[in-house]
């Protein structure tokens, strides 16, 4: 159903992000080699690989953490600049894979702090509270507000960030991203430790993102999410680009299934490494019934 | 009302167990706490002691001095709580939160500070025979009144079970644990039934009559004339307010003040500004005057620390600057140009040189993070200082006199008042330091009104953002540099300008006033202290942790050189079971929330 619904919307065309040949290295190792990468409008994407895929280091070359060290990024047609709160005001917001709200500060004002790219009262604006600081003020908390009634959290506006579950941080820091008026949203791994139905509350939000006019790139490991969401999805396997397409071509790619699954060697595992991992794997599971055990004792 | 607050808790008779910490039965407890504290009420009236030789004027008969006083106001505290403890009409309102931990509070204060006083005359004079009968009346009294509170029911913490493999130190851990537990239990308190929405009038009122008790123990904080009487006060104060805490009267104090913002600190600089007419000479407003330098450099820091979250341990540089650039500009004869500006321009080049400096110390620390920042600030307060000794002409330039200072700065004259002489202003005599006193209130005021302002904006949003999570904060387009070195600017700016007063009430400014750490505060240390001590990240709380910290060493010169030491203590000690310090920032949505949630976010808010 939901596939059927994202295949329907045609993207725009017009492309917002552009990365080409994206190459970063360590010292002398490689995590990101050549990749080549765009979103355009209206568009959802998603970018999968294994862990170690080189997906977090890629996403941080987009986010303006690090500068490619060979290649560009550009966004709407300009270099990204290479500071991540540079970025942000370009018009690219993120969210984390491990959530960073601002914990002590109230809900309302996490969104505030997400206004900060298009406000420009300064500190003797604040200090002479002149008329224009008051209205600046107030249209900022409009606008906030409507962010909040938008992932559902207006009732809970003046709680604080750390007092909120865990479902409803991850909304607050999409609605904390999308403060920024940004033309590009990256999500970092938006529904990891997410129940089923949360999951599906965060796809409806992606979708209702992108109905707004802004572009989703997401980083995943649930599939289904995945699928279920992106126009088109991306595969990163030891740094590079191993396949773009819908979910239909992605998902019947062998190379995709072997870079997951692996793929049997030249000659297929002997009968030593079978009885060896059928040992460790009694082994595994006598420890895991001790383990209750032990604990029924105390 | 209040006997349906009691009566719940109360525990079951069934349980078998004593219901209270003492084998009394609770109605002989409570009966004998309300005795023995009447009792103590009645004894401050009597001679405690024979001679005159033990200070306070204690040998007199119907009149209660010095130590007693304090006395008596602990057993009337008590009193009042025993009596709203047994549902007595118009004393309800009292004890929202219960009565029970109000009155074992009380009488702990009171016990507290009559053995302490009985103790002191018997150390003192050598024996207990100096006592008269009222000493000992006061001792006995006093114990009753508190051995009857704590056989006062309260509920036991449930023990843990005791697992039979533990080892006997376990097992001892186990009960000094369960034991620490129980005694907490005993000082337990219930939360305070929120505060109906009163006419606003009666609110102020409310909120005047909490800033003159507040100014009236502070005054007579300040004016204690000897040790004993200081001790005693400490101890009383600090006994009282936990009991008005525990009774619920504090918190509906605050939500009441939270109300009404704007008032409550109008009302606080009022009550701040009335201290001197309630003074007869000059001595005690010097005290007030350093109390409030030390505290407005306080304030100032707190946007550093408390707001921005970076740690500063040189700030203190930040005052010396100002005062050095106000003192070389007044027109002191040791200083090098012969200038004489009036204040209004010295405001203005302390504040500024101090904002020049701030900048130029910022920009290139504030690259560093936590750890790393704290040494490089702790580094340059210090170069601050050596540099200052050694512009002496032999070292260096001849700018600052080296460690002999900038000497005789003359007093400050604005629009023909001399800050130097005596006024007489509607009878009362307002000397020299009660001048600077007002002066100083003033720039306090200026700075409460910068951070406030500051602190409710888009940068000081973007200041909390950046101490809550820099990545995040940065991720969501701040100019982390940008905004910390504003913070760091600011907060120097505001140093300056308490310095630009500072050099004019002490004559003098010498490197050696600003240390890092010295026994004679505003250091640096001490400064971080009174943040930290006060509350991070609030008004009050830099305010009242400025005021305690000065005036206990001021007044504890007795511990000479323990003094450093015992501070240590109690700052560990507080730190282990207050770390949000004394006023923690209390958000305001607190007003909005269900009391279940409001507990956790109490404790952890100001931390």
């Amino acid at each position: 159903m939901t596939t059927d619904t994202t295949t329907k919307v045609v993207p725009t065309g017009e492309t917002v992000l552009d990365a080409r040949g994206v190459t970063m290295r360590f010292g002398g190792l490689t995590a990101v080699r050549n990749v080549d990468f765009t979103v355009n409008a209206g568009e959802i994407v998603g970018l999968i690989g294994p862990n170690g895929a080189g997906k977090t280091t890629f996403f941080n070359c987009l986010t303006g953490l690090y500068i490619p060290t060979e290649g560009e990024v550009r966004y709407k047609g300009n270099v990204l600049p290479p500071k991540s709160f540079k970025v942000t005001a370009a018009g690219i917001a993120r969210t984390f894979q491990n959530i960073r709200l601002f914990a002590n500060m109230t809900v309302l004002e996490n969104v505030l702090v997400g206004r900060h790219t298009r406000t420009k009262e300064g500190l003797w604006s604040a200090l002479l509270r002149g008329p224009g600081f008051h209205k600046a003020e107030a249209a900022s908390r409009e606008r906030a507000m409507e962010l909040l009634a938008f992932v559902g959290l207006d009732s809970k506006a003046e709680h604080l960030a750390r007092n909120l579950p865990y479902g409803e941080q991850r909304k607050l820091e999409i609605a904390r991203a999308l403060a920024s008026e940004p033309g590009l949203l990256l999500l970092d791994e938006p529904t990891a430790g997410m129940n089923p139905q949360e999951t599906r509350a965060t796809e409806e939000l992606v979708f209702a993102i992108r109905d707004k006019g802004i572009a989703v790139l997401v980083i995943e490991h649930d599939m289904r999410f995945i699928f279920n969401l992106c126009d088109r999805v991306a595969v990163l396997v030891q740094g590079e680009k191993l396949v773009e397409g819908d979910s239909a071509t992605v998902q019947g790619d062998e190379r995709v299934v072997a870079a997951y699954l692996g793929e049997p060697f030249e000659d297929a595992p002997g009968k030593d490494e079978v009885a060896e991992v059928e040992a460790a794997e009694a082994h595994a599971e006598a420890a895991t019934d001790a383990a209750p055990g032990k604990e029924n004792d105390r | 009302m209040t006997t349906q607050t009691t009566a719940s808790e109360t525990p079951t008779p069934a349980s078998g167990m004593p219901a209270g910490l003492i084998g009394l039965p609770p109605k002989t407890g409570l009966a004998l706490a309300l005795g023995g504290s009447v009792l103590t009420i009645i004894s401050t009236f009597l001679a405690w002691t024979w001679t005159a030789a033990f200070p306070g004027k204690l040998t007199i008969y119907g009149y209660p001095g010095g130590l007693q006083v304090l006395v008596l106001i602990g057993g009337a505290l008590a009193t009042l709580f025993c009596l709203a403890r047994y549902g007595v009409k118009g004393l309800g309102w009292l004890v929202p939160a219960g009565a029970d931990a109000a009155i074992k509070f009380a009488t702990l204060a009171t016990f507290a500070t009559s053995w302490y006083t009985v103790l002191a005359i018997s150390v003192d004079l050598g024996g207990l025979v100096n006592l008269e009968p009222g000493g000992y009346l006061v001792a006995v009294a006093s114990l009753a009144a508190l051995l009857g509170a704590l056989a006062l029911p309260f509920e036991r913490p449930e023990p843990d079970p005791i697992d039979p493999d533990d080892t006997g130190w376990e097992l001892f851990k186990h009960q000094a644990r369960y034991k620490w537990e129980t005694v907490k239990a005993v000082f337990a308190s219930g939360t305070p039934r929120r505060v109906g929405k009163l006419s606003s009038f009666v609110e102020i009122l409310i909120i005047v009559a909490v800033m003159a008790i507040g100014l009236t123990v502070f005054t007579y904080g300040i004016g204690t004339e000897y040790d004993e009487l200081f001790i005693g006060f400490m101890i009383t104060a600090g006994f009282g307010f936990a009991a008005l805490n525990k009774s619920g009267l504090v918190a509906q104090a605050s939500q009441i003040t939270a109300r009404h913002q704007n008032i409550t600190i109008c009302g606080a600089f009022v009550a701040a500004a009335m201290f001197p007419f309630t003074q007869t000479d000059d001595q005690y407003a010097t005290i007030g005057v350093y109390i409030l330098i030390f505290a407005t450099v306080a304030l100032g820091l707190n946007i550093v620390v408390g707001l921005a979250g970076l740690l500063d341990l040189g700030y203190v540089a930040f005052l010396g600057v100002g005062a050095y650039a106000a003192a070389l500009v007044s027109g002191s004869p040791s200083s090098p140009f012969d200038v004489h500006f009036p204040f209004w321009a010295a405001v203005i080049v302390g504040a500024l040189a101090s904002l020049v400096f701030g900048v130029l110390i910022g920009a290139p620390t504030l690259r560093l993070r936590g750890d790393y920042l704290a040494i490089v600030t702790l580094g340059f307060g210090e170069i601050f200082r050596i540099t200052v000794n050694n512009l002496d002409g032999t070292s260096g330039p001849d700018l600052t006199n080296g460690s002999n200072g900038i000497s005789s700065i003359p007093n400050l004259n604005i629009l023909g008042f001399d800050f130097g002489i005596e006024h007489t202003i509607a009878g009362f005599t307002i000397g020299r330091f009660a001048n600077y006193f007002f002066l100083m209130l003033l720039i306090t005021a200026v700075v409460v009104l910068v951070f406030r302002r500051s602190g409710d904006s888009r940068i000081g949003r973007a200041w909390v953002a950046i101490r809550e999570d820099e990545t995040a904060a940065l991720a969501m387009g701040i100019n982390g540099f940008r905004v910390k070195l504003i913070a760091f600017a600011l907060g120097a700016a505001l140093a300056g300008l308490a310095g630009t007063v500072q050099a004019h009430v002490t004559y003098t400014v010498t490197p050696e006033q600003y240390l890092f750490a010295g026994v004679i505060p505003p250091n640096s240390a001490f400064l971080l202290a009174a943040v930290v001590l006060g509350g991070m990240g609030t008004i009050s709380g830099p305010l009242v942790g400025a005021a305690l910290l000065f005036l206990i060493p001021n007044k504890l010169q007795f511990l000479g050189d323990y003094q450093l030491l015992a501070f240590g203590l109690a700052l560990i000690l507080l730190m282990r079971f207050r770390p949000e310090g004394m006023i923690p920032n209390r958000r305001r949505q607190l007003e909005f929330h269900e009391e279940a949630e409001a507990p956790t976010v109490l404790t952890k808010a100001g931390a």
